[in-house]
């Protein structure tokens, strides 16, 4: 599939919390946004995928639009780990002609209602999930929790401590200070401001956190000929993959041999092996942070360091502008928006564009990954 | 949100690891062909999946391999006893079979019985329980000399 199918067009609505607009009207939003931006016609949108976390139905959406015969749909699991996957898996769709213009997206409305605080939830769906059994009566209750046993772990044994957590916050907050759309634009944040945050799963406090956001984003996803005939440059589809390891459970990684050498390790493994584009080539990355530790562990995972640098690897400003990796440039789901990782996929398009508000000069590739810690995936991007 | 809400959900699966901790011994599954231990319970042996996993019993000895400390906004329940401290033990028998629980100052006591900054990774701990309900008791761990 290397490089068949683009992503041709991106839409996506505001950003806050509670905005006025359902979820549903939310994705029409974004996804009528991305038709536009692409130059395609509703009319001309025959296949639909998104995350099994998705309210909206492609059903609700396709009506709701007033589209045509639909051909291909498909969803991807696992929240945070899923964004990549809903790609990768429409890119495939495109290009073996299951359908001909794909549309990809997300929608959320997290910051009010019933979805608000999903671990709070009780009853027959939560007994489903076996492993919370073994985790819930012991007061291991949220995601902040589970990655924190991770974190804590992690700095016992690789040395890591909160200064490298307040390097990825803070630069990603520095991003988004740049990036009118982000929820944190006009928030500046210190190191000081990082350090004195109340916590909430220590040793993570507040700013190792995401954000809560409402909104939705869209991609469209077509073969790379039509690309070149779009709106804009095309931004191919390089290299997909997904993965988990043996005995991986999903969010509650430490019933495994080896709980530190996650999902990102298998997914990297086999994108790097369909990729022309390696590691050192890879120009700005976009790494799915719903907690600062995503970051070192994910560098690590994909290659960008050794086993145990990650959180070195956050030092002398290398995920800042002009750095080693510039990362999350949109200010990522920590200080942009947390809309399970699309507006990092959203960004690497900007990027590979050249009209991201903070440009890195001449990105020609660009790496889009999963939530590390859960069953993830990752694309790489390439102009 | 009750109590009851976060306490285990029983199964024919389960049952011997919670019968267990109701008799004060942790038990997990052991493949009888390779010996390899499995936790949490399944209803297939991972290791030689055509032969029924057995139970075996644990010394219910183990060393902390991470530590974390909630802070609100929490369920109820657990509002009330933040901070506390939640803990994952790596067992005697098997290091990568690791077990979620806390650490308490003694049997019965609270889970935040014990301060975080006083909790070391790598801290020797045995198993002690605590009866919640008539069915269920939690493990909690404790201290023990190295």
């Amino acid at each position: 599939m290397k490089d068949a199918t683009a992503i041709a067009g991106i839409g996506q609505t505001a950003f806050g919390k509670q905005l006025p607009e359902s979820e549903l009207e939310l994705a029409c939003q974004a996804v009528l946004r991305a038709l536009e931006d692409a130059g395609i016609e509703r009319s001309e949108v025959d296949g639909l995928a998104s995350f099994t976390q998705e309210s909206n139905s492609e059903v609700e959406l396709a009506r709701n639009l007033g589209l045509s015969d639909i051909c291909y749909f498909s969803q991807v699991g696992y929240g945070g780990g899923a964004g990549p996957g809903v790609i990768g898996n429409l890119a495939m769709a495109v290009a073996t002609g299951q359908c001909n213009v794909g549309v990809a997206w997300r929608s959320r409305k997290r910051a009010s209602g019933a979805v608000r605080r999903p671990w709070s939830k009780s009853g027959s769906a939560l007994l489903e999930e076996i492993a919370v059994n073994y985790t819930r009566p012991f007061g291991i209750i949220r995601p902040v929790d589970e990655i924190a046993l991770l974190a804590r772990r992690y700095m016992h044994e690789y040395g890591a401590t909160r200064e490298h957590f307040a390097n990825v916050a803070l630069a990603q907050r520095a991003y988004a200070n740049n990036n009118p759309d982000a929820m944190m634009h006009a928030k500046p944040m210190t190191r000081e401001d990082y350090m004195a945050a109340r916590w909430i799963a220590r040793p993570l406090c507040l700013f190792d956190n995401c954000l809560e956001t409402d909104g939705a984003l869209a991609a469209v996803i077509v073969r790379a000929d039509r690309a070149r005939d779009c709106r804009h440059k095309p931004v191919y589809v390089h290299a997909f993959a997904q993965g988990f390891h043996a005995q991986h459970q999903t969010m509650q990684n430490f019933f495994c041999d080896d709980p530190l050498r996650g999902p990102s390790w298998v997914a990297a493994r086999r994108l790097y092996q369909q990729s022309d584009i390696q590691p050192a080539d890879i120009d700005v990355a976009q790494i799915y942070d719903a907690f600062t530790p995503l970051i070192p562990l994910s560098l690590e995972g994909f290659g960008f360091c050794a086993r145990g640098e990650g959180a070195a690897f956050t030092e002398n400003g290398n995920l800042q502008p002009g750095g080693a990796l510039p990362t999350n440039t949109s200010g990522g789901g920590l200080s942009e928006a947390y809309v399970h990782g699309f507006n990092l996929l959203t960004e690497g398009v900007r990027q590979l564009r050249g009209s991201a508000h903070n440009q890195v000069d001449g990105a020609a590739t660009c790496l889009v990954t999963g939530g590390e810690g859960v069953p993830t995936g990752a694309v790489i991007l390439r102009n | 949100m009750t109590e009851e809400t976060l306490l285990p959900h029983i199964d024919e699966v389960n049952a011997p690891f919670w019968e267990g901790c109701r008799e004060g011994v942790l038990r997990v599954q052991q493949c009888p062909a390779t010996g390899r231990l499995m936790f949490p319970p399944r209803p297939v042996n991972s290791w030689t999946p055509g032969m029924p996993a057995v139970w075996t019993e644990l010394s219910g000895r183990g060393r902390i391999w991470s530590v974390i400390e909630p802070h609100p906004p929490l369920m109820l329940n657990f509002t009330g006893l933040a901070p506390y401290n939640a803990i994952v033990v790596e067992v005697e028998e098997d290091p990568t079979i690791r077990i979620p629980g806390n650490l308490v100052a003694g049997a019965g006591a609270a889970i935040n019985s014990v301060a975080y900054d006083d909790i070391a990774i790598g801290a020797a701990v045995e198993v002690v329980f605590e009866q919640m309900t008539r069915e269920i008791s939690l493990p909690r761990w404790v201290l023990r000399d190295a």
